[in-house]
């Protein structure tokens, strides 16, 4: 892979790649991060404590791809997401409170929890749900691509897949018709390595995911998917891909999960090692971000910065305490929306 | 219902001219599968509607089922009515998760904020020895799930009046085709009309026995109650028309006049959707039944290929005859 990692790149590189961005988006980017990051550890701690029934897959160690994507899009723009998914409708300005309702299974939940954590949609945000079907929601995507082009409304459909994802038949022949098509379309392809618990590595023999992005005739970049900026300015090319010439891309985003695959799974020990974790750890999109953003304003950020981690724990709390009061529908609303 | 001015034109004619109507009326309809452009379909399904709608409606798709079905939900829920024609209803079970865990769930998970307006339309039926992957019904598969509506016409008329009904419905569609309805010429009414799902369809009227039937069992329970007619026994044959939803009403006001039923169904028998009907009669109307419900099903083996085992697998009119003269004796 020809990538590099975030820390090995000097600011004038970065700089000189069109990453850089101004302060104020970079406390956006830090912002959103740590909204989600804060939003997750406290959605874990209630999985664990059961106060939120079912499970959920933390997107921990993965913010960045999220933040990064979602800050290149404009409100009408279509996202599907994954199981992993949380990171996404944040990132895409859905309400906190009422995500975290949706994980409590409440009535104030984006969908009146009937779906809970795979199964997140937000009309209004043009959120066509978090999935809980691997792959499931890249056709669905395309789908969106395709309307947006017939009725020629200007939009663009983003689609989050994972690695585990790209091993699927609605990956693989979406790609194909997209580039086929045309479509206003970019998928961006999460790697953390593993679907679920199967390296990527010992089931796929070509490691270079971009690669089936150009073997169908798509524009394909892959990118240190712990870098924000980066992956910022990377999304951003293929937004306007989309955008402006309606031509489908694939951005590969290099990253980790440093939790468990679900809430409860151990984060090491069967298919990965500590090792391997702890030097992801060392690569946090988040506290990375932080370093970088203090070595380049200087000590004064660091106050700002501080107070966003506050600010967003603050918010997170306020969501828990609204998704813990809030009511349950009745149980024979559980006869409704089936049918139109 | 039929009158003798009724012009007779071949089911594919019938699918051609609901297309054509719902594309004129609705820009928002456009159709997708493989060969439904320029060629007209494999069946003949789209023929003359390239030059009004060209290929920006009618979407040739790469043999890709599983993503094509999953673009047109996409595509649905972004506001278009597609119509995905997967051709064989064998084809669908490639992109079956979509049908069932994206079109019939979208509604009920994002309660009620997104929903599926679509049609999936595939041929199905045993029919001039098309062999195992070419024959089958499996609907009773699809009526299974909650928020699929499943529709299933015996005649060009019905063909043409429920798939634009279909097309017009908010919720994701079964449209499945019978094989034998395609090349055969029957009454159709000139202009435009819509059939409504969930009305089944009294095909004929009479008092001492209750045919349901589906599909081509339609068209072999008529020529067996004519002929039963003879020996002077009148049955009553009823179409479903739609399995989803099912209109019990119809179904329970015939038995409760002939109290007596045949359920009859090409699909497999087990768990098959004339298992459902007499269900539905034994919790309705048990009281009026004066015997046994009884079932003619679709053999429990595929759809083999030669024309004497094909025949075999099915019920045919002679059994149907045989079966009624049974249960009313």
């Amino acid at each position: 892979m020809k990538r590099k990692k975030a820390q090995d790149k000097t600011r004038g590189e970065r700089a000189e790649a069109g990453c850089e961005v101004d302060e104020d988006r970079a406390l956006d980017f830090y912002r959103s991060m740590a909204r989600v990051r804060k939003f997750e550890e406290a959605a874990a701690q209630y999985v664990r404590e059961g106060s939120i029934p079912g499970f959920i897959h933390a997107y921990i160690g993965e913010e960045a791809v999220a933040v990064g994507v979602c800050g290149a899009l404009e409100p009408g723009d279509y996202v599907t997401s994954t199981h992993r998914g949380h990171g996404h409708a944040l990132s895409r300005g859905l309400s906190m409170k009422s995500v975290m309702a949706e994980l409590w299974g409440k009535r104030d939940g984006t969908n009146l929890g009937r779906g809970g954590s795979m199964h997140i949609f937000d009309a209004s945000r043009h959120f066509l749900g978090t999935n809980g079907i691997v792959a499931g929601g890249v056709p669905l995507a395309a789908g969106a691509a395709f309307a947006i082009r017939y009725k020629k409304t200007g939009q663009i459909a983003v689609s989050f897949v994972g690695d585990g994802g790209t091993n699927h038949g609605a990956f693989l022949e979406t790609l194909n018709i997209a580039a086929a098509f045309d479509l206003p379309l970019v998928i961006v392809v999460e790697n953390n390595l593993y679907a679920t618990s199967t390296p990527y590595a010992c089931v796929t023999k070509t490691q270079d995911i971009a690669l089936r992005g150009t073997a169908v005739g798509m524009a394909a970049e892959t990118v240190d998917g712990n870098d924000v900026e980066e992956v910022h300015a990377t999304a951003r090319k293929a937004v306007a891909r989309a955008r402006g010439g309606s031509r489908p891309s694939l951005l590969v985003c290099q990253t980790y999960r440093t939790v468990g695959h679900y809430e409860g799974e151990p984060v090491a020990g069967t298919y990965r090692t500590w090792e391997e974790v702890e030097a992801w750890k060392q690569k946090d999109p988040i506290i990375n971000y932080k370093k970088r953003l203090i070595e380049r304003y200087g000590a004064t950020i660091a106050e700002q910065l501080d107070r966003i981690d506050e600010e967003a724990g603050q918010e997170v709390a306020s969501a828990v305490e609204f998704s813990r009061n809030a009511p349950f529908c009745a149980p024979v609303e559980a006869t409704e929306h089936v049918y139109g | 219902m039929f009158t003798d001015n009724d012009r007779q034109i071949t089911g594919i004619q019938a699918i051609q001219e609901a297309l054509a109507e719902e594309m004129r009326r609705d820009p928002n309809v456009v159709v997708f599968g493989e060969g439904i452009g320029e060629r007209g379909g494999c069946f003949g399904q789209t023929k003359g509607l390239w030059n009004e709608c060209g290929p920006e409606r009618l979407i040739d798709t790469p043999i890709s089922e599983l993503a094509f079905t999953g673009m047109g939900i996409g595509a649905s829920m972004a506001g278009l009515r597609p119509v995905i024609d997967l051709m064989y209803i064998e084809f669908m079970m490639d992109a079956a998760g979509q049908v069932v865990h994206q079109a019939a769930k979208v509604r009920y998970m994002s309660g009620g904020q997104f929903h599926c307006p679509l049609v999936l339309v595939a041929a199905i039926g045993r029919y001039n020895n098309a062999g195992p992957h070419h024959s089958g019904c499996y609907y009773p598969m699809f009526m299974h799930v909650p928020g699929l509506i499943v529709v299933v016409p015996s005649s060009a008329r019905d063909l043409k009046g429920l798939l634009k009904s279909s097309i017009r419905s908010d919720d994701p569609v079964l449209f499945l085709e019978h094989k034998s309805l395609f090349s055969k010429k029957m009454a159709v009414p000139e202009g435009e009309f819509l059939t409504p799902l969930g009305q089944a369809n009294v095909c004929r009227v009479g008092t001492d026995a209750s045919i349901v039937a589906i599909g081509q069992m339609v068209e072999y329970s008529l020529a067996a109650a004519t002929s039963l007619a003879k020996n002077g026994i009148e049955v009553e044959v009823i179409d479903p028309r739609t399995l989803v939803p099912l209109d019990e009403e119809t179904v329970v006001r015939s038995v409760q006049k002939t109290r007596r039923l045949l359920v009859i169904d090409e699909a497999h028998e087990t768990c098959n959707a004339a298992a459902e009907i007499a269900t539905r009669v034994i919790e309705k109307a048990f009281d009026y039944l004066d015997a046994p419900i009884v079932r003619l099903s679709g053999a429990k083996v595929h759809v083999p290929y030669a024309p004497p085992m094909e025949q075999f697998v099915a019920p045919s009119p002679e059994r149907i005859e045989q079966t009624v003269k049974e249960l009313v004796a």
